[in-house]
Order: structure tokens, then sequence, then C-alpha cells
């Protein structure tokens, strides 16, 4: 039998109960945090699915979205990339390596009077295709970029 | 308790340059140590930065950023003096808030 599930299921809505099995480290906070919508986009194991989660669908490429990165990445731990959107209404920007584990890295929403656009430093597994997506008035636009890796920066 | 953020912001010309660099091991959950066990997932999830009590930008951040994670956009219509509030929150549901002034 398994006892946390006849826990759980006696506890019914007993919030108290639920915090105590929390703080006993009985339930992890995960489900919790699939509640942020974005969170399975991180979850995501293949870069269809990072999209998906997104919801970018298919980006249309646009030359108003700049991703600078260098050609060659000697240290895959550190990665150094600079995204700037000039696509007029952006709101958010994503990147993701294509070939990682887990290929969503950082997503940000801009707000005030913040430039959209941003510096970043990536971890690279190996030899990769990189991308922006940029959310602009309801629509999806992407810049791509090849980044040779020499050493891998996922390893252990 | 987390090591301090560094934060740097200055004007430069219309707009405030900011920079953050956040001091986190971002490990993936993915490596293992050197008996073969696997590290346990530890990264920086969400980063909110304020400037002037006003938010100007909300970071999501997964497991393919780097450690000490750098992070940098520009914002307008602040100025020199105004204050920059920095903030993470980990996947441990650790956190780290930091203070600068723009220059």
């Amino acid at each position: 039998m398994n006892n946390t599930r006849r826990t759980l299921l006696k506890a019914g809505t007993n919030g108290a109960v639920l915090a105590s099995l929390f703080a006993a480290g009985i339930l992890r906070p995960v489900r919790v945090l699939a509640a942020d919508p974005r969170r399975a986009a991180f979850e995501a194991t293949g870069l269809a699915d990072a999209l998906r989660g997104l919801s970018a669908g298919t980006p249309a490429e646009s030359a108003d979205l700049v991703l600078k990165a260098p050609d060659i990445a000697e240290n895959g731990a550190v990665v150094p990339v600079e995204v700037i959107s000039n696509i007029p209404g952006t709101t958010s920007l994503s990147i993701l390596v294509d070939n990682n584990p887990l290929p969503l890295a950082l997503h940000v929403e801009f707000s005030g009077g913040a430039v959209t656009e941003t510096v970043a430093r990536l971890k690279m597994a190996k030899t990769s295709a990189v991308r922006a997506v940029a959310q602009a008035g309801g629509k999806f636009y992407v810049a791509r970029r090849e980044i040779k890796v020499t050493i891998g920066g996922c390893g252990g | 308790m987390a090591s301090p953020m560094k934060i740097r912001a200055r004007m430069n010309g219309d707009a405030a340059q900011i920079r953050i660099l956040a001091v986190h091991p971002m490990e993936t959950g993915l490596r293992k140590d050197g008996a073969g066990k696997p590290i346990p997932a530890h990264y920086v999830q969400t980063l909110t930065v304020d400037v002037a009590g006003k938010r100007v930008a909300r970071y999501e951040v997964g497991t393919s950023v780097s450690k000490n994670p750098l992070f940098g956009f520009r914002v307008r219509g602040v100025k020199a003096g105004d204050k920059v509030v920095a903030s993470w929150v980990d996947n441990k549901g650790d956190t780290r808030t930091d203070e600068a002034v723009i220059e």
C-alpha cells in the first residue's frame, strides 16, 4: 500500500497537512512549479517541444532580430550571446540551444522602458544551432546561428 | 546563504546599461559526481529586475544557462540615482535580492 497516497486521500483539502508533507520533503513542489505555463517548455527535451511550450508555432525569420554569438566557442560551459530585437512591439525574447538536452535556456519579458535586447551566457553540450525567438504583437520571429563547440560544457 | 549578485548600472546616452551577475552553481541535474552519483539540479529559475520601483524585466531561466549567469540589457526613461533591485529564485526555493544605484 502506498502510504503517502493514503495520507493524502485522508487529508483531503487540509492545507496544514499538505504543508507538513511539503516540509517533510515527502511531497516535492514540482507540481506547483508546473503551474507556470513556460515551465513545461523549460523541461522539454527536444527543440520542437520547447518551441511548442513557448506557443511559438513556426516563427518567421526576421532581419530585425539580431543574434550575436561567436562562430566557434572553445569552452561550451560559457558561451556569450547577445540578442537584439528591433521589431516594433517586441515584448519577450527566448534563447534556445537546439542540441542541448534541455534546449530552452532563457525567456525574458520586458516592461517599463526596457530596450528589447539581452546578453546571456549559455552552456552548450556540443556544436549546435542557437536560436533567438522574439514575440511581437502576438507573432513570433526567429534568428538562428550555428556555433561550433570545441569542448562541451554539460559533461561531468 | 547565497552570495550577493554583482549589479552594474550606468547611464550611457539616453539609456541605462544594466549588467547583473548572479553567483550560482546552475547544476543541470544531468551531471554525475566522481562516484557516478547524479548531482541534483540546482539552478536559478527566475530573475526579476525593477528600476525606480517599476518592473523592467522578468527572466525565466533554464539549465542551459551557464554557471554564475550574467544578464544584461538597457532601460530608457530612467536616470542616474534611480534604484535597481534584482531578485532571483532558484529551483530549491532559495532566493536572493540585491540593489544598486544607477551611476
